[in-house]
């Protein structure tokens, strides 16, 4: 089964990457959950960015995305540095090759290549699924507010009930069972 | 690697495990009579019915007895908990040794991993309160667990200063927790976890106190799981419902990695620090982790060879 499983990849490997590079493709793509957007915006050129000018100047943005703070290099960047002007529902690359927000993991590789690696191999990041199978990955932006992208600190779920012992202090040191009970000493 | 070694040999601890494992040869050949003991008169009770007491240790069960003994605690708990259970004893696969690593550089202490892990094993949520993992705070640059702390309750995670490192059953390859068992009631599976039978467990503990990770715990009471929190799809060495008088510990998720899934707590981690996968395939997330990045295990100089990996990604 195993077996069988590892030759239809290697088939796969054989036949699939020549095609793929003739379509000028040369990354693989990642099954994804769907893109974190907010139904507000998403649509975005059918919503409002139908008939508008595009001004491509940095600026403080006064009437709409006010929410929006760029904090990521932004001294060197710009909406339009990974927004498309022409189309605003795409991403772009620096070779000006438009994708789609479910493919942003590529603008993201772009920069930061190494992450980028270590997200395709399963190491950052998150996968789901089946560690012997078909697995999804979660997007550089679930995790990353493209726009903010420092990782937000959480509310922490409770602690364990009820200080018996405070640490692994009482095994190291080879006390008695009962002090070892980290569920509130119901043995008395 | 070994400025990451967090604690030192206890020599009385090591003459302990001998004396245990002394006395357990002699204990195995009466184990149904310390079982009986060691229940009381409340053994009855606890297991409901003769067939349950008296049933075999799992591992020497016929295919034919595992069946039954499957298909009665499927009616056993449906009855108890007024939902359809299912119970499971799905086989080790072929070439698979489960492995486990933590990237520590990502943990921010969120404890989102215990009740995500509480949840699908079903552990007593309360008197006793059951966990499988606990998250151990360090001040940066500390690796002593003396100096940890368990009960930090900030308003947000990750605080300043400090990291955070789940610690759970550690599925050593040098299990002492198996030596230490005198009626073999828990045992290393051949994909590497490390099980117990419920229904062979006398509740002595030696296997917590052999445990030098903390990986078990113990139903002091009868477990508290409201029915409607109870997770129905269970295998009979993961988490089917206990008893008490029995002791417990994680078991990588058996009815659900067994399957080829994630354990729960990989796939509840926000920040993407569990890794899981099987070590004998060179491609799997786990091996890559191995080879790329250095690792570390707890108290390595026990020597218990843990299968859950440390590293800093
Ligand atoms: C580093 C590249 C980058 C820059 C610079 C950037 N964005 Fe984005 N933005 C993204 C990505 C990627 C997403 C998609 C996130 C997702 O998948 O939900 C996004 C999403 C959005 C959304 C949709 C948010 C939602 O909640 O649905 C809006 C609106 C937006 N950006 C506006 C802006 C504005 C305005 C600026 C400039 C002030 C800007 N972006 C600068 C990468 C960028
Ligand atoms: C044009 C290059 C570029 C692209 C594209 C880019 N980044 Fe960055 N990123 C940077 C630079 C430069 C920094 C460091 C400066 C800073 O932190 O503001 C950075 C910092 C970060 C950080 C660390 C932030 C912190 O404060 O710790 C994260 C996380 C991050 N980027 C994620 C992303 C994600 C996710 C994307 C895709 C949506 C992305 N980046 C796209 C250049 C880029
Ligand atoms: C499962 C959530 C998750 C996903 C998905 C994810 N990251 Fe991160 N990332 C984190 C966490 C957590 C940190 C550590 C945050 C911190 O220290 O502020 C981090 C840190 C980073 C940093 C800062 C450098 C460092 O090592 O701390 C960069 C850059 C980064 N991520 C880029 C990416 C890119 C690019 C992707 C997609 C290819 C990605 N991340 C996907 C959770 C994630």
């Amino acid at each position: 089964m195993k077996r069988r499983w590892v030759l239809v990849a290697a088939l796969v490997c054989l036949f699939a990457r020549p095609g793929l590079r003739a379509a000028g493709a040369e990354e693989e793509v990642f099954a994804v959950p769907p893109p974190p957007l907010s139904e507000d915006y998403y649509p975005c050129a059918e919503n409002c960015h139908n008939d508008q000018e595009t001004d491509p100047t940095p600026r403080v943005l006064e009437e709409e995305h006010t929410d929006i703070k760029l904090h990521h290099a932004e001294q060197f960047r710009w909406c339009l540095d990974c927004h498309d002007a022409d189309n605003r529902d795409k991403l772009h690359l620096q070779s000006g090759e438009k994708i789609d927000f479910s493919e942003s993991y590529r603008l993201c590789g772009q920069c930061h290549g190494a992450k980028y690696r270590d997200w395709k191999k399963g190491i950052h990041g998150k996968r789901t699924g089946y560690w012997n199978g078909k697995k999804q990955y979660l997007l550089c932006a679930n995790c990353h507010n493209p726009h903010n992208p420092r990782f937000q600190p959480l509310k922490p779920e409770p602690p364990p009930k009820v200080p018996g012992s405070g640490t692994l202090k009482s095994h190291a040191k080879g006390k008695h069972l009962k002090e070892q009970t980290h569920d509130g000493g119901e043995e008395k | 690697m070994s400025k990451h070694n967090v604690s030192t040999v206890d020599p009385k601890k090591a003459s302990r495990r001998k004396f245990l494992k002394g006395m357990a040869a002699g204990a195995a050949a009466a184990a149904l009579p310390v079982k009986a003991l060691a229940q009381g008169s409340s053994g009855f009770m606890t297991y409901g019915s003769w067939e349950e007491y008296f049933q075999k240790n799992f591992q020497e069960m016929t295919p034919e007895e595992v069946k039954a003994t499957l298909k009665r605690l499927e009616e056993k708990y449906t009855k108890q908990y007024g939902k359809k259970v299912t119970v499971k004893a799905t086989p080790p696969m072929e070439n698979v040794l489960f492995g486990y690593a933590l990237d520590l550089s990502r943990c921010i202490g969120c404890r989102r991993c215990v009740y995500a892990c509480v949840k699908e094993n079903n552990q007593s949520r309360r008197d006793p309160q059951i966990h499988y993992i606990h998250v151990l705070r360090f001040e940066n640059g500390e690796m002593e667990f003396e100096k940890s702390e368990r009960y930090y309750n900030p308003e947000k995670v990750p605080e300043e200063g400090h990291y955070y490192m789940p610690v759970q059953c550690q599925h050593c390859r040098k299990a002492p927790c198996v030596k230490a068992c005198p009626v073999r009631a828990t045992w290393t599976e051949d994909d590497g976890i490390v099980v117990v039978d419920y229904n062979w467990c006398i509740g002595c503990r030696y296997c917590m106190a052999a445990c030098p990770y903390e990986g078990r715990a113990f139903n002091w009471l009868d477990p508290k799981l409201p029915p409607e929190e109870l997770n129905p799809d269970t295998h009979y060495l993961g988490n089917r419902p206990r008893m008490r008088g029995v002791v417990e510990k994680c078991t990588f998720c058996i009815q659900r990695t067994r399957e080829g899934r994630y354990p729960a707590c990989v796939e509840a981690c926000p920040v993407g620090a569990r890794k899981f996968g099987n070590l004998l395939d060179p491609e799997s997330e786990i091996r890559y982790i191995l080879e790329n990045h250095r690792v570390f295990r707890l108290k390595e100089d026990l020597l218990t060879e843990p299968k859950f990996y440390y590293f800093f990604g």
